[in-house]
C-alpha cells in the first residue's frame, strides 16, 4: 500500500517511462545486473537536487534567474565565484556572514561534546554501577525520547533560561549548549547504554579485580572500547546541532550568538529573490557537514549499529 | 580573525569547565568513607545526565498542565482537546500526520532495503551509498533552498521544465500550493503539495535507512544464505524468507527512529508549506503554529500531548524489540 | 601468603532462588583447591563471591582471618583468570599485564622489570607489544595468567581458564598451571566442570552439587572412597557402574551381595571395609563397581552379555547388559532406573579377545566394590 504512492516520487524525471511499482521490481529482479541500475538510478536522483544547488551557486545572477541550472551543461562558460565573495561580505543583522560561521562552530563543537560526555557517564552508571531502581530508571529515560522538543521550548525558556536566577555567565552560547544537551540526552543515553552495556562483563570485572575504580574503568577501558559508538553519536549530534535553527533561535538571545542557519533564513526572508546569494550561502553551511560526514562515514556506520544488530 | 580565537577560546573554556566540574566532584566523592563513597560516585556519574533530563521532564509536566488552559490563561478543562477533535480542519491535520508517518517511513525504509540489497558487493558501492546518504547531512533550511530549484514555478524550476518537455501545451504548475491530488480534493488523502514536501524528507531519511540496513545485511552470515540456496531457495526467496527475517530487529529500529523523527518535523512545513497553509499542516506544525505565531499556548500544549500519545506506543514497541534482541544474544 | 575461609557462606537471589545455601570451606596457605561440579552447581557463584564480584547474602568470607564480605574486589588483593580471559582489547599485552600495577602507581622501572620477568616466564616476550586480537588462543590464555601472577596477590582465582583451548593445548596448559602454582606457592581456588582437570591439578578437590558441598578431599580419596553416590559417579571416566543389589547376608564371616541374580561374596578385608552393610541385611542397596575394577584380577565374578566393544588402544571398553536396574545420582537425590536390565562398562586389557553378543564372565575386584544407601545415596562404609 505504501509503495503505490511512491511510484511518481521515485520514478520522477529520469525513469518516468517505467510504471512498474518499485516493490515489484525488487521482487522480479533476481538478476544483480538489473539491481545495479536501480541503485545507480536512485543515487543519481538523490544527487540531482544538490547538484543543481552547487551549479547554481557558481552562476551569475542573471543566468540563475532566467534559465534553469541544467542549461549550464549545454551552454557552459558563465562561471563565477562572485556569489561566494558577496555572501561572505554580506551583512546579516549588521554582522558579516563569516561571523555566523564561527558562531555555528562554537555552538556545534561543545554542543556535541558535552551531551555525549554526560550521556556516556550516565550510560556507564546505568550499565555497570549497582543501585536501586537502575532498570526502572533506564526504561524511564528511554520513554523520554517521546517528548517532542517543541513541547519544552516555552517552559524551558520561561522557568530556566530566562529566569532571574539563571547565571549571566551561562546566557547566550552556553545556553544553546545546555539546551542541545537536554534534547540530546534520552537518545544519547539510550544508544550509548546499548553499546556500553553490551561490553563483555568479564573485562569490566577483570579491571575491578585489578584494582580499578569506576573512573579508571570508565576512562581507561570503557571509553577506548566505545570509540565507534561515541564517534558516530558525536557526528550525529554535531550534524544536528550544526543544522539546527530552532533551538539557537529560542535560547541564543540576539543575533550575535546565532548560527549560519539563522543568517540563511534571514537572507531567505529579506532577499528571497536573490537566489545567487542563497545558493552560495546554503552551500557554505553544507561544507562542514559534508566534510565531517565523508571523512568519518566509516565510524558513523559502525556506531549506528551498536545494539541494533546481532553479533 | 579575532572571531576564530574568541570562538575557539569559548569552546575550550566551556569544555574545560565541564571536565573540571565532573573531575572535582568525583575527587570529592572519593574522599568520603564507605559506603558513602560508592554512592557519591554513582551520583557523580549519573547526576549530570539526570539534571539535564529534568529539562525534559519538568517542561513535559508543565505542558500537561498548560493544555488545560485557554489562550487567555483561564481554565478550559478538556476544551482544547475537544476543539481539536471537533474542528473539521483538524481531521485533515490528523490525516496528514498519519500519511506522513506511513508514506515517509515506508518509502525511506523500502528504499533503504532496495539499495542495501542491490548495492551489496556492487562495484562503486561506497560512492552510491554516499550519494544517498549525503542529504542526511544537510539542514532543513538548506534542503528548502535546494528543493526550491526543483519545485519552483519559475524558469529555474526543474519539475516544471520536465513537464514542459511533454508533448502538447503544458501549464506552469504551482506545486506547493496544489492541495489536490490528481484533481481530487479530499481531506482524507494528502494533497500533491504534502506529497512533494514528503519527498524532501524521504530524500533526507532514506540515507539513514540505507546505511543502517546495509550494515545489518553485511552482518548476515554467508552460510545462512548458502544453506537456504542449497535447500532450493532462489535469490529472491533467500532474501525475503531468510535475510529479511534475520535483520527484522534492525528494520524495526529503523522504522521507529524514522517515524519518531517524521512525526516531530515541522520546520520544513513552516518553510515549504508556508506554515501549514494549503492543507499541508501536521500535528507538530499545529503545535508550533498555535504556541508561537497564534500565541495560544494551551492549544499548542494539547497538540504536544496528543503527539506524545501518538509516539508512545512506537517507543514501547522499540524498547521491547531491543530487549528481545538482547535476550537473543 | 594467605588462607581463605568460608563460614556458612550463602547466596540468595532477590527472586528467591538459593544458589548456595551455606558453604563451609577452608583453603590452606599455598594450597591448590579445585571446585568442581556440573554446570549450574553454584561453583562460579562461589568464586565470584570470593572475588567480590557477587554480593554475599550471608555467612563470612575470611582472607587471612580478616572478614572481607563488604570489601570491593579492588580491596581484596586477589587476582583472577576468567573463562574468556577478559583481556583489555584496547591495550597491548604489556599494557594488560601492567594495568594493575599502573593503577597502584608502582614505580615505572619496577613495572617494566616485573612485566619482563613474567613475560619471560610465560614466553610472551615476543608478543609484548601486540594487542590481544592478534594473539592465538594459547597466548591469550598465558596473558591472562601473566596478568594474574604479576600482581603477587594473596589469592589466585581461576574460572574455567582452560575451557576455550583445544584438547591438546588444554592438557599441556593444565600441567603448566599446576607447575606454576606450586612454584609460586600462591593459594589458589580453581573452578571447573571437568573432573579430569580437577583430579590432575588440585591438592584437594571440592565437589559441589546445587550449592552444597558433597565432599572435599584429595583426588585419590575422592576416587577411592567417595562419600556418596554423586561424587562416585561424577569422578572417574567412564563413570562408576551402579546397579541395584540386595544384601543377602552380612555377618562375621563375610558379606554376600546379590547383583543381577548372581552372588558376590566379600570376605576378609573387603568385608571389613564395608562392615556398615550389617545394618542392611536383606535390604536393597546400590552397588557400585568402577569399570577398572572389572576384568582384572579379583575374587568375585559377574556374568554379562557384551553389546559393544570400544578399542581405545591402552584399554578396551566393553559395554555389556546386566539384568539389574541402574541407579543414578541426579540433582535432587537418587534415581532408580526403570526396566529390568542396564548397561555396564568394563575396562579390559586391550589384548583380551571379546566379541559382541558373547556372554562374558568378568572378575570383580572385591576391594573396590562400593555400596550406597538407596534413599540417601550416602556411601556405606565401615560403620
Amino acid at each position: 500500500m505504501t509503495t503505490t504512492a511512491d511510484i511518481p516520487l521515485i520514478a520522477t524525471p529520469t525513469a518516468a517511462k517505467d510504471e512498474t511499482p518499485v516493490m515489484t521490481k525488487v521482487a522480479n529482479y533476481t538478476n544483480k545486473g538489473m539491481g545495479k541500475y536501480i541503485v545507480w538510478a536512485i543515487a543519481a536522483l538523490w544527487t540531482v537536487p544538490t547538484l543543481g544547488l552547487l551549479i547554481s551557486s557558481f552562476r551569475p545572477e542573471d543566468d540563475i534567474k532566467t534559465t534553469g541550472w541544467w542549461t549550464w551543461f549545454t551552454e557552459p562558460g558563465n562561471v563565477t565565484i562572485d556569489n561566494y565573495t558577496t555572501v561572505l561580505q554580506d551583512k546579516v543583522a549588521g554582522r558579516p556572514f563569516s561571523e555566523f560561521f564561527w558562531n555555528t562552530l562554537q555552538i556545534a563543537i561543545p554542543g556535541a561534546i558535552i551531551p555525549i560526555s554526560v550521556a556516556a557517564l550516565a550510560a556507564y552508571a546505568l550499565s555497570w554501577m549497582h543501585f536501586k531502581g537502575r532498570d526502572t530508571l533506564s526504561v524511564f529515560i528511554v520513554a523520554l525520547m517521546v517528548v517532542p522538543l517543541q513541547m519544552c521550548l516555552i517552559p524551558l525558556l520561561r522557568y530556566l533560561f530566562a529566569a532571574s536566577w539563571f547565571p549571566n555567565a551561562l546566557s547566550g552560547t552556553p545556553s544553546i549548549w545546555i539546551a542541545h544537551s537536554i534534547f540530546a540526552m534520552p537518545l544519547a543515553i539510550f544508544l550509548l547504554k546499548n553499546f556500553i552495556g553490551a561490553l563483555p562483563s568479564e573485562v569490566i570485572e577483570a579491571a575491578r579485580v585489578d584494582g580499578a575504580s569506576h573512573m579508571s574503568i570508565f576512562v581507561k577501558i570503557v571509553l577506548p572500547l566505545s570509540v565507534p559508538a561515541i564517534a558516530s553519536l558525536a557526528i550525529f549530534q554535531f550534524l544536528w546541532v550544526w543544522n539546527d535553527l530552532l533551538v539557537a533561535k529560542v535560547f541564543g538571545g540576539g543575533a550575535a550568538n546565532q548560527p549560519m542557519t539563522y543568517a540563511l533564513v534571514d537572507m531567505v526572508g529579506n532577499k528571497g529573490n536573490e537566489w545567487q546569494l542563497l545558493t552560495a550561502g546554503a552551500f557554505i553551511t553544507m561544507i562542514v557537514p559534508l566534510i565531517v560526514f565523508l571523512s568519518l562515514q566509516r565510524y558513523f556506520v559502525r556506531g549506528l549499529l551498536a545494539g541494533s544488530v546481532k553479533g | 580573525m579575532g572571531d576564530i580565537f574568541s570562538s575557539l577560546g569559548l569552546v575550550v573554556v566551556g569544555i574545560a569547565a565541564f571536565a573540571a566540574v565532573i573531575g572535582g566532584l568525583y575527587w570529592l566523592a572519593s574522599q568520603l568513607p564507605e559506603p558513602w563513597r560508592e554512592r557519591a560516585r554513582t551520583v557523580v556519574f549519573l547526576g549530570p545526565g539526570l539534571l539535564l533530563l529534568l529539562g525534559l521532564v519538568l517542561p513535559a509536566l508543565i505542558n500537561f498542565r498548560l493544555a488545560f488552559y485557554d489562550r487567555n490563561g483561564d481554565w478550559y478543562g478538556f476544551g482544547n482537546y475537544r476543539d481539536i477533535f471537533t474542528s473539521s480542519n483538524n481531521i485533515e491535520v490528523l490525516m496528514n500526520t498519519l500519511w506522513w508517518g506511513i508514506l515517509v517511513t515506508g518509502a525511506s525504509t523500502v528504499i533503504g532495503v532496495v539499495i542495501a540489497r542491490f548495492a551489496d558487493r556492487m562495484r562503486g558501492e561506497p560512492i552510491a551509498k554516499a550519494a544517498i546518504f549525503l542529504p542526511t547531512a544537510i539542514s532543513m533550511v538548506g534542503a528548502g533552498i535546494i528543493w526550491n530549484f526543483v519545485y519552483s514555478p519559475r524558469e529555474y524550476g526543474l519539475l516544471n521544465s520536465m513537464i514542459g518537455l511533454l508533448p502538447g501545451e503544458q501549464d506552469i504548475q504551482f506545486f506547493l500550493q496544489d492541495s489536490k491530488l490528481l484533481g481530487i480534493d479530499n481531506q482524507w488523502i494528502p494533497g500533491l503539495n504534502s506529497l512533494l514536501i514528503m519527498v524532501v524528507i524521504i530524500w533526507i531519511q532514506a540515507g539513514f535507512a540505507t546505511v543502517v540496513i546495509s550494515a545489518a545485511l553485511k552482518g548476515v552470515p554467508d552460510d545462512l544464505v548458502e544453506a537456504a540456496k542449497i535447500d532450493g531457495a532462489t535469490d529472491r526467496q533467500a532474501f525475503f524468507r531468510v535475510v529479511l527475517p534475520y535483520i527484522k530487529g534492525t528494520i524495526i529500529t529503523v522504522v521507529t527512529t524514522i517515524v519518531i523523527a517524521v512525526l516531530k518535523i515541522f520546520d520544513i512545513i513552516q518553510t515549504m508549506g508556508k506554515g501549514g497553509s494549503f492543507g499541508t499542516s501536521t500535528m507538530a506544525n499545529e503545535m508550533y503554529e498555535q504556541a508561537f505565531p497564534q500565541d495560544n499556548e494551551g492549544l499548542g500544549a494539547a497538540w504536544a500531548i496528543l503527539l506524545f500519545l501518538a509516539v508512545a506506543p512506537i517507543i514501547y514497541v522499540n524498547a521491547r524489540n531491543q530487549r528481545a534482541m538482547r535476550g537473543a544474544r | 601468603m594467605s588462607t581463605l575461609t568460608m563460614n556458612n557462606l550463602q547466596k540468595k537471589y532477590p527472586n528467591g532462588f538459593v544458589a548456595v545455601p551455606g558453604l563451609d570451606l577452608h583453603i590452606d596457605d599455598g594450597e591448590f583447591l579445585v571446585l568442581v561440579g556440573p554446570s549450574g552447581c553454584g561453583k562460579s557463584t562461589v568464586l565470584r563471591m570470593v572475588a567480590g564480584l557477587e554480593d554475599i547474602s550471608g555467612g563470612d568470607l575470611l582472607i587471612d582471618d580478616t572478614r572481607v564480605n563488604d570489601k570491593g574486589p579492588q580491596e581484596r588483593d586477589i587476582a583472577m583468570v576468567f573463562q574468556s580471559y577478559a583481556l583489555y582489547p584496547n591495550m597491548t599485552v604489556e599494557g594488560n599485564i601492567a594495568f594493575a600495577m599502573k593503577l597502584r602507581k608502582t614505580d615505572k622501572g619496577q613495572i617494566k622489570q616485573k612485566v619482563a620477568e613474567v613475560a619471560e616466564l610465560l614466553e610472551l616476550t615476543q608478543v609484548l607489544d601486540r594487542k590481544p586480537g592478534q594473539l592465538s588462543g594459547g597466548q591469550r590464555q598465558r596473558v591472562a595468567m601473566g596478568r594474574a601472577i604479576v600482581r603477587e596477590p594473596k589469592l589466585f582465582l581461576m574460572d574455567e581458564p582452560l575451557s576455550n583451548l583445544d584438547a591438546k593445548l588444554r592438557v599441556q596448559t593444565r600441567a603448566e598451571i599446576a607447575k606454576l602454582q606450586r612454584r609460586l606457592g600462591v593459594t589458589t581456588m580453581y573452578v571447573t566442570h571437568d573432573q579430569v582437570e580437577a583430579m590432575t591439578m588440585g591438592d584437594r578437590v571440592a565437589v559441589l552439587r546445587r550449592g552444597v558441598l558433597m565432599q572435599c578431599a584429595a583426588p585419590s580419596t575422592l576416587y577411592e572412597s567417595p562419600d556418596n553416590l554423586f561424587v562416585a559417579q561424577f569422578i572417574g571416566s567412564p563413570s562408576m557402574n551402579v546397579v541395584r543389589g540386595v544384601v543377602r547376608s552380612a555377618g562375621e564371616e563375610g558379606i554376600v551381595l546379590e547383583v543381577a541374580g548372581q552372588s558376590l561374596a566379600l570376605t576378609g578385608a573387603a568385608a571389613q571395609r564395608m562392615a556398615g552393610l550389617a545394618k542392611y541385611g536383606g535390604q536393597e542397596i546400590a552397588v557400585g563397581i568402577r569399570p577398572e575394577a572389572l576384568g582384572g584380577d579379583g575374587e568375585g565374578q559377574i556374568t554379562v552379555a557384551v553389546d559393544l566393544v570400544e578399542m581405545l588402544g591402552s584399554e578396551k571398553l566393553v559395554h555389556a547388559s546386566i539384568d539389574a536396574v541402574a541407579v543414578r545420582a541426579i540433582d535432587t537425590g537418587v534415581e532408580i532406573g526403570t526396566g529390568t536390565s542396564s548397561t555396564m562398562i568394563a575396562s579390559l586389557d586391550p589384548r583380551r579377545d571379546v566379541r559382541v553378543g558373547e556372554r562374558l564372565t568378568l572378575s570383580v575386584d572385591t576391594m573396590r566394590v562400593h555400596a550406597f544407601d538407596l534413599q540417601t545415596g550416602a556411601a556405606i562404609g565401615r560403620s
